[in-house]
């Protein structure tokens, strides 16, 4: 049986809840106001998936890092990365995190240690395990989680980094968010039916499947493999299952596409890892109806305040399109 | 005055290595078959000994990751310089290399750096075919964000690839595996060539010929041969391939009125297509007659030796192409292929010049 490695207080329980809520009113403002065609970027959103964004950062300190995708919203706020920076991004304005030049499916936080979020399939994941490695050449501390999807099972590349991963006993944490869908097609059609685990476990890689939509579950799940990392054990792989709800890029939700039907959508729809905890906060005297109103409440604040500095704020001279080409 | 050394590109590269690694303790080398019994054609002796496996990182054969783990490093201040044997291996790196190195720093505006080197060498000769034999410096040289060098004399196999690991943007140095065999003077100790642009190598009036690597040795002896027989060459070897500076160029072609480009690799789509457009836009009325380009034959590059006679460009097809451009005489033309085939004497065409000394 495995050994649990944390007992989850209350103010952790709390603070996943807290994370959780705030990605998901994010992503639903965010596809509430695309139809302005003001956010002139693809958006990739995350809503369904915030359980193994908020779990498994919050197993990091500060100046851990992350590295991730072209769905990678969750993961941005999660480990703290700036609202404000994020949308401006989005918006195309000059206080975007970079400047307007990568649009949503390029974030990146430097002082919240998130590194780069990229969007090929697979090409955020060498980048990780060689950050990892000039920690471990310089003799830092710092533990890196490298977030992937189902799909990049698929690419040779993720083979290749794991392999040096497992070699060098990196401090890498591997998160696998398996939303069964690389664009609409699902992983039956990809993938042999065999465990995804197995393929890192044959690079000797610790591995733990997980209900991804069970944030604390993640969290407990995610702090054993840092500690594990921090400590010299190597790399985890961590797969977490869960279900995207939204389309593969836009705001309109998957069943509006005919992907699947309504009932099945909203079938799916019942296991919400935000609804999850909230009930189990609520039967454990943690939350009520007060302390959740209050709490999108301010939440709501923050994210109405960020849109506002987003839509106000100036665009990048066009001057500067050439700059940063060379070092 | 430091000392001068006659040394052959191989150990100018060595040199390199040793000097940016003895300074830099963030320098490392990476890559597949870095310090076996080859010593990576000779660049790499004693660099185990000297600055052991952590700094001389013996890394899985898998390019494409290696790529990014060396983009990751590097993202973190590291200096990795990442050596393949072959060009043909960081084909499987492209997605890496053209998405990541070359655009880390734009698309993070400016917060992050790709200080990295990658060292790919181009075969020629022994047969070595298809996949072995290809120099594909216009494929990289196509990408803002990375800059491309192709060193030529011993001299700049040294400083430039100095210059190339001290540099902030990441670095493709195409690497012909002939100038390994190349002496030339080289001096002790750290020193830098500027990427910065071309250098005339050898001065002339009659016609401007531009050539990268192995091409500038070549071109160099021919342009000899050509002197003996009244014909001025002026020889432009190009060694930056991106960022691309042709202002060296224009200033010449505007001196001899022509033009003619050798590429390493094929001629379409290649870099002498480049020189030319440019030298068109920029200095058109200064051309006395067309530009040439001289190139690889247009097919994949064949085993055999009865099968590459004509393949790569050779002295005598610049001999000629540069004895119509001035209307010389077939006399002319005659004695300086005369004097070039003399030169070479009986060694075969699949394996280097003999000016360029060192075993093969």
């Amino acid at each position: 049986m495995e050994k649990r490695v944390t007992q989850i207080d209350d103010q952790t329980l709390l603070r996943l809840h807290r994370d959780m809520l705030r990605i998901r009113l994010v992503e639903e403002a965010i596809a509430e106001r695309y139809g302005e065609q003001e956010m002139r970027c693809p958006v990739h959103l995350s809503d369904g998936q915030e359980g193994i964004a908020a779990g498994a950062c919050l197993a990091l300190r500060k100046t851990d890092k992350i590295v991730s995708t072209h769905r990678s919203h969750g993961h941005y706020l999660a480990k703290q990365g700036s609202l404000k920076a994020m949308l401006c991004e989005i918006y195309g304005r000059a206080p975007g995190c970079v400047g307007g030049r990568g649009g949503s499916m390029h974030l990146l936080d430097d002082e919240a240690g998130v590194l780069a979020c990229l969007p090929i399939v697979g090409t955020s994941v060498p980048l990780g395990v060689g950050v990892a490695y000039a920690a471990k050449r310089t003799g830092e501390d710092t533990v890196v989680m490298v977030f992937l999807g189902d799909a990049v099972m698929e690419e040779g590349v993720f083979h290749e980094s794991a392999n040096f991963a497992a070699l060098h006993s990196l401090p890498v944490v591997f998160v696998c968010e398996n939303n069964n869908l690389s664009f609409y097609t699902s992983l039956e059609v990809r993938q042999p039916d065999r465990p995804m685990t197995d393929i890192a476990k044959a690079h000797t890689i610790t591995i733990k499947e997980l209900d991804g939509n069970d944030a604390a579950a993640v969290f407990e799940a995610a702090s054993g493999a840092v500690t594990q990392a921090r400590k010299g054990g190597g790399p985890s792989f961590l797969m977490c299952n869960t279900r995207r709800w939204r389309e593969h890029c836009g705001p309109r939700y998957d069943y509006e596409l005919g992907q699947m039907t309504e009932r099945e959508f909203e079938a799916l729809r019942t296991d919400c890892p935000v609804a999850r905890l909230d009930a189990q906060l609520r039967k454990a005297g943690l939350l009520d109806d007060v302390g959740e109103e209050t709490l999108r409440a301010e939440l709501g604040r923050e994210i109405s305040q960020a849109f506002e500095f987003a839509c106000n704020a100036p665009f990048p001279e066009l001057k500067t399109a050439g700059d940063h080409v060379y070092a | 005055m430091p000392e001068i050394r006659s040394l052959n590109g191989a150990e100018a590269a060595r040199m390199a290595l040793f000097e940016s690694m003895e300074r830099n303790p963030d320098v490392f080398v990476m890559g597949e078959g870095i310090a076996d019994h080859g010593n990576f054609f000779g660049t790499t002796n004693g660099l185990m000994e000297k600055f052991g496996p952590e700094r001389m990182l013996e890394m899985p054969v898998a390019e494409n990751a290696m790529t990014g783990i060396a983009i990751g490093a590097a993202m973190m201040g590291q200096r990795p310089v990442m050596s393949l044997q072959r060009v043909e291996f960081v084909l499987l790196a492209l997605e890496q290399i053209f998405d990541n190195a070359a655009k880390i720093h734009y698309a993070t505006n400016g917060r992050y750096r790709a200080p990295i080197v990658i060292r790919v060498v181009v075969g020629r000769g022994w047969g070595q075919g298809p996949h072995h034999a290809q120099s594909l410096e216009s494929i990289f040289a196509h990408f803002p964000g990375l800059k491309v060098i192709m060193p030529a004399l011993a001299r700049d196999s040294k400083g430039m690839l100095i210059a190339a690991i001290e540099d902030d943007s990441p670095v493709i140095c195409i690497e012909h595996r002939w100038i390994h065999f190349a002496k030339g003077p080289v001096p002790e100790g750290h020193y830098v060539e500027l990427l910065d642009g071309p250098r005339v190598r050898r001065e002339g009036s009659d016609v401007t010929i531009v050539a990268t690597s192995y091409a500038v040795l070549e071109a160099l002896a021919t342009a000899e041969a050509l002197e003996k027989v009244g014909i001025s060459a002026e020889v432009i070897d190009l060694r930056v391939l991106r960022p691309l500076n042709l202002g060296p160029v224009i200033k010449s072609v505007a001196k001899t009125g022509r033009l003619v480009t050798i590429d390493t690799g094929w001629t379409t789509y290649g870099v002498g297509g480049e020189i030319v457009a440019t030298v068109a836009q920029e200095c058109l009325g200064d051309l006395k007659v067309p530009p040439r380009r001289l190139g690889l034959a247009d097919h994949p590059t064949p085993s055999s030796r009865s099968l590459t006679p004509d393949y790569y460009p050779t002295p005598e097809a610049l001999i000629d192409c540069v004895g119509e451009m001035v209307g010389a005489q077939a006399k002319q033309l005659e004695a300086a292929r005369a004097d070039m085939a003399e030169h070479r004497g009986d060694l075969p065409l699949d394996v280097p010049n003999p000016t360029f000394q060192g075993p093969f």
